[in-house]
C-alpha cells in the first residue's frame, strides 16, 4: 500500500510493519513469503490459466473422444496432467490450497496491526515527520492555543473524526481518525475467501479421490445393469457430498445415483428409495417445453410413512440434506405397437413389431432377409412454428412421433423419425417419414399420401398392385387398346413397353426407368425417347389408378384424386432412396417418461454462502470507507501570542480525493474560512 | 482573526437534511408506485414478486437521493413505458395502426431510437474533443441522455410486449442477448452520465461512447441479421426469481469493466500527448491522467463490487437450477476469471500502489477478458449456459 509505506517512513505507520523491518526472524520470512503479493498475484494468474484450459478443452468427454481427437501421444500427456478434469487435478487443488493458505497468512500477519490500528491513535508523532507527509500543511494563528485546540476538535467531530489528545510541555497533539470499517473490510474480504474455499473443499470429490489412492474404490467405465457393476464401483452412505444424476422411469424407483468421474462413474448409495410416480411436462403453445415436474415418493426405513413430495425445474426438494433437482426427462421404455408394411408387393400384409422404446428386434423382409429395428425414443407431441399463408407464424401440431434405426445384417442403416398422424402439407393430408444418414444431419421426408379416410389403405392396394406383374400387364394391354390413335398392329408392342416401364418404375422410380433409357437408346435420340416413354409409363400407371378407384367404387375423379395419384407416383419413386423394405407405422402406444433428477448432497453450501456475504460486506467496506488519519500539533508561537499549527494526514486509498478533503481541513483548522459552497465538489468528498 | 463557527461551512449537515423538497416528493412518488401497484396488483403477485417490487421501487428512490438527474430521468422514461403499455391495451397489433407505438413508443422502436441517439451522441462526443468549444460535448450528453431513457423505455415496454405475446411466456427481458444487449448499452450510458457530472469532465465521452457504439453496432447487427427480436418462450431453468436480479447486477460490472477501458484508452493518449505535445489544445482537452486514473478506479471498484454480488447470486441459481452452486462451467469459469483480473489488478494497486500506464493497458486487457466471458463463451465453448447463443 503506496500511501501507508510513504507514511511508514514518516513515523506513525501499522504497527506489524515495522516489527517486521527491524526483527527478521526465520518463522517471519515464511510468513512474508506465504502471505506476499507477488505469491498471491502469481497463485491468482496461475489459477485463471487452469480455468481458461479447462473451458477451452471440453472436460469430462469419454477416454476415447479425446484419443480420437488428440491422437495417442498427446492423449497419454494430457491425461496424465489430469487435463481433462482440471477442477479436480491434484495440481490445481494445490493452487487453490496455497490461495487459501496465502490468503490466510495474509489476514494473520495483517490482523494484529489492523486492530490496533483501530484502537491506536499515535500521539507520539514527531513535528519533522509530519512535515514530511504527502499532504501536510502548516501556520501560525493570532488564535490562543486553547481556543485553537477547541476549533480543531470540533471541525474533526463534525467532519466525522475520531480523535484523542495529548498536551505535553505546552504542546498539544491531536491524532484523529475515521473510516475504521475499511480495516475490518480488509479482514472481511479476505476471511471470506478462505471460508468459501474451506466450504468448498468440503463439497469436492477429495474425498473419494483418497479412497480411490488408497485403492478403497475402483471407477465403473463400462456401461452395465447396474447389478453387474463390483462393489469397488460403490460409494456407501457415509460419503457426505457428492453430486449425480439418476434417471427413473414411470413407476420405478432408485436408491442410487450415478456419479461421473473421469472416464467412468462411481455408484452412490442413497439412504432412502425414490420412487416415480407420474412425470409431467408443460408445453408453451410452440411446443417448447413451459416446465415438467415429477411426483415423487420417497421411502426412507427412518419414516412410517413415506413423503410425497412434486419437484419442477427450479423448485428442488432438500431431503434430509439431500437436495433432489428436477434437472431432464427421457423416455422410459414406452410401448409401441406398430405395423410394418412392406414397401412393395406384399404392401397389404403388415407385419405386427410389438416393440419398445430402447429395444432392438429383428424382423424378417419379404425378400427373406432380415433387418433389425432399435427404437430410440418416442415423442408424444410435435408442434411446428410453420408461416401460414397471411405470413403470421402459426403452430402446428404434428402428434407423436418416435425415432428409430435400421440396420442390416452388417449393422449399417439410417436413422428414421415417423408420425403416427398423416399431417396436411399444401393442402393434402400425408403420412411423414424422415430419413437421414446420420443424427447429426437433417431429415428427408417421405411422403405418402393418405386417403379420404386417413388410411394408407388405398395407397398400399395401388403399390401392391403396381408391383404385380399380372396386374401389370392386364393393365398395360386395357391401356393400349383403349388409345385410339394407336394402329392396333402397334398396341401389342406397347402394352409389353407399358407393362415393362410400370415394373421398372416400381423397382427403381425414374432412375431406373431412365438408365434403362440411357442403355437401350443411341445418344441422340435421348430426349425425343425419353419424353415418349415417360407418357406411355404416366399412361399405364393412370390406368392401374383408374383401376383401383374403380374397386372402391369411386366413378368421377375429381382434382383430389388426380393429385393423390401424382403424389402415389412421387411417393414410390422415393422409395428407393428411403431405404427401407418397410413403412413403419405406429397404431398405439403407452406413453412412459423417465425423470431426470439430480441428487446432491453439499454441507459446505451454508459454509460458502456466509463466506460470500462476508466477501460482498468487505469489498464494500474497503471500497466505500476510506479509512483516513489526521495529526494536528499545536504549539505557543516563539513569539509568544498566538499559535504555530503542523498539521498533516493520510488515507490508505482516494489519493486525489484526500488531498481536496485534506485542502478542505486545512482551510477550516488553519486558515479558519469557509470552503464556499460549491456542490459537486461536497459531493464528490461525500461519495469518496 | 478567528469566524464565528457559524460562518464555517464544516458543519456537515446528516444526510436527511441535505435532502431537498423535491428528493421527498420523489420518494414519495415511488412510495406511491409501490402502493398502487401493490392495491391493484398485489392479488397476483407471489411474495418474490412484491419482494422484487419493493427492491425495484426502493432502488429508484435510492438513486434518486444519491443522484438527483435520476429522478427526472427515471419519471419521464416510466410515464413514457407507461403511455406505451396503455396504448398496446391488450392487442400486441396495435403497434401497426397506432402512431406512437408504431414509431416511437413500442419496444422495437424504443431500440432503434436509442440507436440512433447513442450515435449521434458518440459522434458530437467525438466533434467536442476536437472543438474549442464546449458546446459539442453538451448535446452530446443530452443525446446520450435521450438515448439511454429510449433504451430503458424500450425495455420496460417490451416487458409487456412479451406478455401480449403470449401471456403464458411472460418473463422481464434480460432473458436473450438482444434484451441483455440494450440493458448493457442503456445501464453504460447512464453510468457513463453519473461519472461526467460527478468530475464535470465531458470529454471522456468520446471514448466511452464508443464503446457503447460499438454494443449498438453489434445489437442492430443481430436484429437485423439474426431476427433477435422476435419474441421466444424460455427455457425452463431460466424462469426464475433470481434472474431478475442475478442478470442487471451482472450488468453493473460489465458497464463499468467497459467504461474503465475506455478510460484506460484515454489516458494512454493523453500520457503519450503529454510527453509529445505538452502544450497542443488536444492534449488539454483529454482529462488529466489524474482525472482518468481515479474514474477508472472507480469504474473498476463499481464494476467489480457488483460483479461480486452477480457470481454469487448466480451460483445461488445455480444451485436451485443444476443443483448444485458451482458446475465449473464455461460461463462460471470465465465469470471466475474476470473476477481474478481484476482482483489482481485491486491488489496491485491497493497493495504496490501502481498507477499509470501499465494499469491502464490492464484494464483495456480486462475488457476483451470481460467480453470473451459475455460473448466468446456463448460463441465458442458450450455449456449449461446454452440459451443465450449466437
Ligand atoms: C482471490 C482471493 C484473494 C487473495 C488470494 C488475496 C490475497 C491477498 C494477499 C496475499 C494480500 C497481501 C497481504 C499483505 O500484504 O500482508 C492481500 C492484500 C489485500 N487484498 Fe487481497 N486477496 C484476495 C481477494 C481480495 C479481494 C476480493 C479484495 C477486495 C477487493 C482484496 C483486497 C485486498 C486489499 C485491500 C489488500 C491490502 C491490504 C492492506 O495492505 O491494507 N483482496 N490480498
Amino acid at each position: 500500500m503506496s500511501n501507508n509505506d510513504q507514511a511508514a517512513t514518516a513515523g506513525p505507520a501499522p504497527a506489524s510493519r515495522q516489527k517486521a523491518a527491524r526483527k527478521p526472524r526465520r518463522s517471519r520470512i515464511l510468513v512474508d513469503f506465504m502471505g506476499s503479493m507477488s505469491l498471491a498475484i502469481t497463485l491468482l494468474v496461475a489459477l485463471a490459466i487452469a480455468s481458461v484450459i479447462g473451458t477451452v478443452l471440453v472436460q469430462n468427454e469419454p477416454y476415447t473422444e479425446y484419443l480420437i481427437d488428440f491422437g495417442p501421444f498427446w492423449h497419454e500427456i494430457f491425461a496424465g496432467m489430469g487435463l481433462y478434469q482440471v477442477y479436480s487435478a491434484t495440481w490445481f487443488l494445490l493452487v487453490v490450497a496455497f490461495l487459501v493458505i496465502s490468503t490466510s497468512f495474509c489476514v494473520y500477519r495483517q490482523s494484529p496491526g489492523l486492530l490496533k490500528d483501530l484502537r491506536r491513535y499515535n500521539l507520539q508523532v514527531k513535528e519533522k515527520s509530519l512535515r514530511s507527509f504527502h499532504s501536510s500543511a502548516t501556520g501560525d494563528l493570532d488564535q490562543p492555543q486553547d481556543a485553537f485546540v477547541q476549533h480543531a476538535h470540533q471541525v474533526l467531530k463534525a467532519q466525522g473524526f475520531r480523535a484523542r489528545e495529548k498536551t505535553s510541555e505546552g504542546q498539544t497533539v491531536i491524532a484523529a481518525m475515521r473510516g475504521r470499517w475499511n480495516r475490518m473490510g480488509y479482514l472481511l474480504t479476505h476471511v471470506g475467501i478462505v471460508v468459501i474455499c474451506v466450504g468448498a473443499l468440503a463439497d469436492g470429490t477429495t474425498l473419494l479421490k483418497l479412497n480411490e489412492w488408497l485403492g478403497n474404490l475402483e471407477i465403473e467405465t463400462r456401461s452395465v445393469p447396474i447389478s453387474e457393476v463390483p462393489r469397488s464401483a460403490w460409494v456407501p452412505e457415509w460419503n457426505p457430498s457428492f453430486r449425480g444424476s439418476v434417471e427413473i422411469p414411470e413407476g420405478a424407483s432408485a436408491n442410487v445415483v450415478f456419479l461421473p468421474m473421469r472416464e467412468g462413474y462411481y455408484v452412490q448409495e442413497l439412504p432412502f428409495r425414490i420412487e416415480l410416480e407420474e412425470f409431467r411436462i408443460e408445453r408453451f403453445s410452440t411446443g417448447a417445453e413451459q416446465s415438467y415436474e415429477s411426483d415423487l415418493v420417497i421411502h426412507d426405513p427412518n419414516r412410517d410413512e413415506p413423503l410425497r413430495h412434486t419437484i419442477s425445474v427450479n423448485h428442488p426438494l432438500i431431503y434430509n440434506g439431500y437436495a433432489i433437482y428436477q434437472a431432464s426427462f427421457a423416455d422410459g421404455g414406452t410401448r409401441l405397437d406398430i405395423d410394418a408394411i412392406p414397401l412393395g408387393a406384399e404392401a397389404l400384409q403388415e407385419l405386427e413389431v410389438p416393440g419398445r422404446v430402447f429395444q432392438e428386434i429383428e424382423v424378417p423382409t419379404p425378400a427373406g432377409d432380415t433387418r433389425t429395428i432399435e427404437f430410440t425414443n418416442f415423442q408424444s407431441e410435435n408442434v411446428v412454428p410453420l408461416l401460414n399463408e397471411e405470413g403470421v407464424r402459426e403452430n402446428r401440431q404434428m402428434g407423436p412421433s418416435f425415432d428409430f434405426r435400421l440396420m442390416d445384417r452388417t449393422g449399417h442403416g439410417l436413422y428414421y423419425r415417423n408420425y403416427q398422424r398423416p399431417a396436411l402439407q399444401e393442402g393434402a393430408m400425408y403420412f411423414l417419414s424422415g430419413v437421414r444418414e446420420s443424427p447429426a444431419d437433417e431429415f428427408h421426408y417421405l411422403f405418402l399420401p393418405a386417403d379420404a379416410d386417413d388410411s394408407l389403405e388405398r395407397f398400399r392396394t395401388y403399390l401392391a398392385m403396381l408391383h404385380n406383374t399380372e396386374v401389370r400387364n392386364e393393365i398395360a394391354r386395357q391401356v393400349a387398346r383403349d388409345d385410339d390413335s394407336v394402329p392396333n398392329e402397334q398396341s401389342q408392342a406397347i402394352a409389353r413397353t407399358t407393362a415393362e416401364l410400370m415394373g421398372l418404375f416400381a423397382e427403381g422410380g425414374y432412375m431406373a426407368v431412365h438408365e434403362e433409357i440411357e442403355r437401350r437408346v443411341p445418344a441422340d435420340r435421348i430426349d425425343e425417347v425419353r419424353d415418349l416413354m415417360i407418357r406411355i409409363l404416366h399412361a399405364g400407371l393412370q390406368g392401374l389408378y383408374m383401376e383401383v378407384l374403380q374397386d372402391e367404387g369411386v366413378v368421377s375423379i375429381q382434382e383430389e384424386e388426380q393429385r393423390f395419384l401424382e403424389d402415389t407416383i412421387s411417393a414410390i419413386n422415393a422409395i428407393s432412396l428411403y431405404q427401407s423394405p418397410f413403412f413403419f407405422h405406429l397404431k398405439d402406444f403407452e406413453h412412459r417418461e423417465a425423470s431426470g433428477l439430480q441428487i446432491a448432497r453439499a454441507p459446505g453450501q451454508s459454509t460458502v454462502y456466509a463466506g460470500s456475504t462476508m466477501l460482498i460486506i468487505g469489498i464494500f467496506l474497503l471500497f466505500y470507507v476510506s479509512y483516513q488519519r489526521l495529526w494536528i500539533m499545536a504549539r505557543r508561537r516563539d513569539d509568544g501570542e498566538g499559535t504555530h499549527v503542523v498539521m498533516a494526514g493520510t488515507s490508505n486509498r482516494h489519493q486525489v480525493e484526500f488531498e481536496e478533503r485534506f485542502a478542505h481541513l486545512k482551510r477550516w483548522i488553519i486558515d479558519q474560512k469557509p470552503v464556499g459552497s460549491d456542490p459537486q465538489r461536497e459531493d464528490q468528498n461525500k461519495n469518496a | 482573526m478567528s469566524v464565528p463557527h457559524e460562518a464555517l461551512d464544516f458543519e456537515r449537515p446528516g444526510f436527511f437534511r441535505q435532502l431537498q423538497l423535491r428528493d421527498w416528493a420523489y420518494f414519495a412518488l415511488m412510495a406511491a408506485v409501490a402502493v398502487i401497484s401493490l392495491t391493484f396488483y398485489g392479488e397476483n403477485m407471489d411474495r418474490y414478486d412484491i419482494g422484487g417490487l419493493i427492491l425495484a421501487v426502493g432502488t429508484s428512490a435510492w438513486m434518486g437521493w444519491f443522484w438527483r438527474p435520476w429522478q427526472a430521468f427515471s419519471i419521464i422514461v416510466g410515464v413514457l413505458a407507461l403511455f406505451g403499455i396503455w396504448l398496446y391495451g391488450d392487442n400486441l397489433a396495435a403497434n401497426e395502426t397506432n402512431f406512437w407505438l408504431n414509431y416511437i413508443g413500442s419496444g422495437q422502436a424504443g431500440v432503434m431510437w436509442m440507436s440512433v441517439f447513442l450515435y449521434l451522441s458518440t459522434v458530437a462526443y467525438l466533434m467536442g474533443l476536437f472543438s474549442s468549444s464546449d458546446f459539442p460535448s453538451r448535446v452530446g450528453a443530452a443525446f446520450a441522455w435521450v438515448g439511454a431513457g429510449a433504451g430503458a423505455m424500450a425495455l420496460l415496454v417490451r416487458w409487456r410486449e412479451i406478455y401480449l405475446t403470449d401471456p403464458t411466456w411472460g418473463y422481464i427481458p434480460v432473458a436473450n442477448l438482444y434484451e441483455v444487449f440494450i440493458l448493457f448499452a442503456a445501464l453504460t450510458t447512464l453510468m457513463y452520465l453519473y461519472y461526467e457530472q460527478r468530475t464535470g469532465s465531458r470529454n471522456m465521452g468520446a471514448f466511452v461512447m464508443l464503446v457503447i457504439a460499438a454494443s449498438v453496432t453489434f445489437l442492430l447487427w443481430y436484429m437485423f441479421d439474426r431476427e433477435a427480436h422476435v419474441v421466444e418462450p424460455l427455457v425452463p431453468a431460466l424462469n426464475s426469481w433470481w434472474m431478475k436480479i442475478h442478470v442487471p447486477t451482472n450488468f453493473v460490472g460489465y458497464g463499468g469493466f467497459a467504461i474503465a477501458a475506455m478510460l484506460g484508452v484515454a489516458f494512454l493518449i493523453r500520457n503519450r500527448l503529454d510527453r509529445t505535445r505538452p502544450d497542443a489544445a488536444i492534449t488539454r482537452r483529454i482529462p488529466s491522467t489524474d482525472t482518468l486514473d481515479s474514474v477508472m478506479y472507480k469504474a473498476i471498484a463499481i464494476g467489480f463490487a457488483f460483479f461480486t454480488i452477480a457470481t454469487v447470486l448466480g451460483a445461488m441459481w445455480a444451485a436451485e437450477a443444476w443443483g448444485g452452486y458451482w458446475s465449473w462451467d464455461p460461463k462460471e469459469t470465465w465469470a471466475l476469471i474476470v473476477w481474478l483480473n481484476y482482483a489482481a489488478w485491486l491488489h496491485m494497486r491497493f497493495t504496490k500502489g501502481w498507477r499509470g500506464p501499465t494499469m491502464a493497458w490492464w484494464a483495456i486487457v480486462g475488457l476483451f477478458i470481460t467480453t470473451f466471458a459475455f460473448l466468446g463463451v456463448n460463441m465458442f465453448l458450450s455449456g449449461l449456459h446454452s440459451y443465450g447463443e449466437l
